[in-house]
């Protein structure tokens, strides 16, 4: 039986409009991401590197910057983040296919390596742990111009035991910048599982040696997640500094498109993971609170393939980008950004 | 090239890097410079000496002892907007940043297909004879000279170490500028005051002769001008060119200078395996091979790991006036 709107907010801290859209927000992500994965097992696409189980922490921090005003310094699990940003289908499907028009890289890097200048998604390569370091060094300018901008950046739990890791903790504390940083810790960094990356479970409890606060959520619980990145958003906003947020997120897929954790994982582990899925879930959650019926659900589903099937279709018949265009953009080019 | 010079004075290298970015700072208030020891200290050097007290702490600012962070921060600052110098105390410790470096600041502009750039300024002192030993002497320029997406650049006079810092600050990309800690106080020349750039991507002859080219950079240039000075009082015409900007290099000046002497000699204070030295020589057999009268010839240090301390060592490592001389007179009697 539905609840009044009042009776949803008490219980959820969040009114319907909010629930529904960010589950409209996961479930296009994994609409995207599976429909990735079958591109690359139809052998028209070399690589996919999956979001599948993060969903719900990038939605909630996604939904809760200003695009075009905040800056995101992601790593190459944040598709869904992307995509509410203001990213599209499209804009991925091109990447994974390595067309011209890819707003990404145009073709040049693997897939998830996001980057989208006119909002404000900074480009990322494969080094894992650099970009938390420009998170600082972009919070730093927008706090030289006087702007309350909040800088976002995010690294899975392996990646925090690069030294750029704690350089970048240790600046953003001690200069009380406006940085969020969120670990993504889905308890493997490919197959080396977290005990063995790190003596203590929780990324977080590093968070009191920089004197910042330290937030541990669920990352299969949507709405938890909405509350955590909002007061983080809001904090750093009002400058009051950096947050260390972990979100303890379920990595579905094999590390990628290359990898089979099958080799290193249980069937019976596997499974388990399938039935927590946030999506599955949050859907549940959802109906339960009387936000979202069935045939709502399936309607929503419906529209997002419509939107993913255009997609696919306009980017297949994209074209490559032309050899020579090989040796542009080393250095600026007229009409490139200049700073 | 704007230049709005009002007068000149004599002024050391040092000086000169200081008078380029006080005033670029005056003009542009998005330069701005973080380092270790750079603020109430001046550099370990007195590079950046005053100016945390003319423009404040948060333009000039003390950076932890963190390398990887110094460049990192200078790259996100600079893609939103700011125009970073990141000063590395010395080249040597420039190791925990070469992954913000290549990986990063030279892919930046290339990996988005133009969208993002990194307009940073990376300053460093390089170079031995200062008594600094392995980890204060190195000269590892050509690691950075091989990277596309780079710009290497040595200023061995006070007049360009002034152009070519305002010059970096001006680039759209990242510039690597490298200082030879011996200049610092001992080279001193005419610095207009004033605004006035000096190209990023041109060699310039110091001295016109015909029999021997000479090529260098950085120190090497004053040490190379000593010994041709003792060549010409024997009546050998020597041309020095002083190559500024390793990445790019100047091939036509290269070229030009090498094709007219028909004589080359390369000299540098780095190793030669796989050095600046080497692209240098291989140019001029690309494209000099029927101008030639003799061996490109190359001077640099031994292949040893770095510059010892003890003196007799040290001096052993060092390309001095005299070692320059002995090679001219073998290249002459060739």
């Amino acid at each position: 039986m539905a609840m009044t709107r009042t009776e949803t907010k008490a219980r959820a801290g969040l009114d319907a409009e909010t629930l529904r859209l960010m589950y409209r927000h996961m479930l296009r992500s994994r609409l995207l991401d599976e429909r990735l994965w079958v591109l690359n097992r139809q052998g028209r696409a070399p690589f996919w590197i999956s979001a599948e189980g993060h969903e719900a922490v990038q939605v909630a921090f996604g939904m809760n910057l200003r695009p075009q005003y905040d800056w995101v310094a992601p790593y190459y699990r944040d598709l869904a983040l992307t995509l509410v940003l203001g990213m599209t289908p499209k804009d991925h499907i091109l990447s994974v296919l390595q067309r011209a028009d890819d707003p990404n890289s145009g073709g040049r890097q693997m897939p998830a390596h996001y980057g989208c200048r006119r909002l404000n998604i900074i480009s990322t390569g494969s080094s894992v742990g650099t970009q938390l370091i420009h998170a600082c060094g972009i919070a730093l300018a927008s706090r030289m111009r006087g702007e309350d901008a909040v800088t976002f950046t995010s690294i899975g739990e392996g990646g925090t035991s690069e030294g750029d890791f704690h350089e970048a903790l240790n600046f953003a504390a001690t200069h009380k910048l406006a940085v969020i940083f969120l670990v993504e810790n889905n308890g493997f960094a490919i197959s080396v599982p977290w005990q063995k990356q790190m003596p203590t479970q929780d990324v977080a409890d590093r968070a009191k040696g920089y004197g910042i606060p330290g937030v541990i959520v669920d990352g299969c619980d949507a709405i938890a997640c909405y509350r955590v990145a909002r007061e983080a958003v809001k904090r750093a906003r009002r400058g009051d500094g950096p947050t260390l947020i972990e979100a303890k997120v379920l990595r579905l897929t094999s590390h990628s498109s290359d990898d089979d954790q099958r080799r290193y994982r249980t069937s019976e582990e596997l499974e388990s993971d399938k039935e927590r899925d946030s999506l599955l879930r949050f859907k549940a959650t959802l109906e339960e609170l009387g936000v979202l019926t069935a045939a709502d659900a399936d309607e929503m589903r419906a529209e997002l393939v419509i939107e993913l099937n255009e997609a696919t279709e306009e980017a297949e018949a994209a074209p490559l980008p032309a050899a020579d265009t090989a040796m542009l953009h080393v250095y600026a080019e007229p009409g490139d950004w200049r700073g | 090239m704007r230049n709005r010079v009002t007068g000149v004075a004599e002024k050391t290298y040092i000086e000169a890097i200081r008078d380029g970015i006080r005033e670029e700072m005056q003009r542009d208030d998005r330069v701005m410079i973080l380092g270790e020891d750079v603020g109430a200290k001046g550099g370990v050097f007195g590079v950046t000496e005053g100016l945390q007290k003319e423009f404040g702490e948060a333009r000039v600012l003390d950076s932890p002892l963190a390398e990887s962070l110094i460049v990192g921060v200078a790259i996100g600052a600079a893609m939103n907007g700011l125009r970073p110098i990141a000063e590395i105390q010395f080249q040597d410790f420039i190791m925990p940043a070469v992954d913000q470096i290549i990986s990063e600041a030279a892919k930046m502009r290339y990996r988005s297909n133009g969208d993002w750039g990194v307009p940073m300024v990376l300053r460093s002192p390089f170079g031995g004879g200062v008594h600094g030993a392995l980890y204060h002497s190195q000269s590892i320029e050509a690691i950075f000279a091989h990277i596309p997406g780079l710009r290497v650049v040595v200023p061995s006079t006070p007049y360009d170490a002034k152009g070519m810092i305002i010059s970096a600050l001006r680039d759209p990309d990242p510039v690597m500028y490298f200082e030879h800690k011996r200049c610092y106080r001992a080279i001193k020349g005419e610095v207009p005051d004033g605004e006035y750039t000096v190209p990023l991507d041109r060699a310039r002859v110091v001295r016109e002769g015909t029999d021997i080219a000479v090529f260098s950079y950085g120190m090497m240039v004053h040490s190379s001008l000593e010994a041709v000075d003792r060549l010409a009082a024997d009546g050998f015409s020597c041309e020095v060119v002083d190559l500024r900007s390793l990445r790019p290099i100047d091939r036509e000046a290269i070229v030009a200078s090498a094709s007219k002497c028909g004589k080359v000699l390369i000299v540098q204070e780095a190793n030669l395996a796989v050095s600046v030295a080497s692209e240098v020589a291989a140019i001029i057999s690309e494209e000099c091979f029927d101008s030639l009268d003799a061996p490109v010839m190359r001077l640099g240090g031994p292949e040893i790991p770095a510059m010892p301390f003890s003196p007799p060592l040290e001096q052993f490592y060092l390309v001095t006036p005299n070692k320059v001389e002995a090679k001219l007179r073998e290249l002459a009697a060739y």
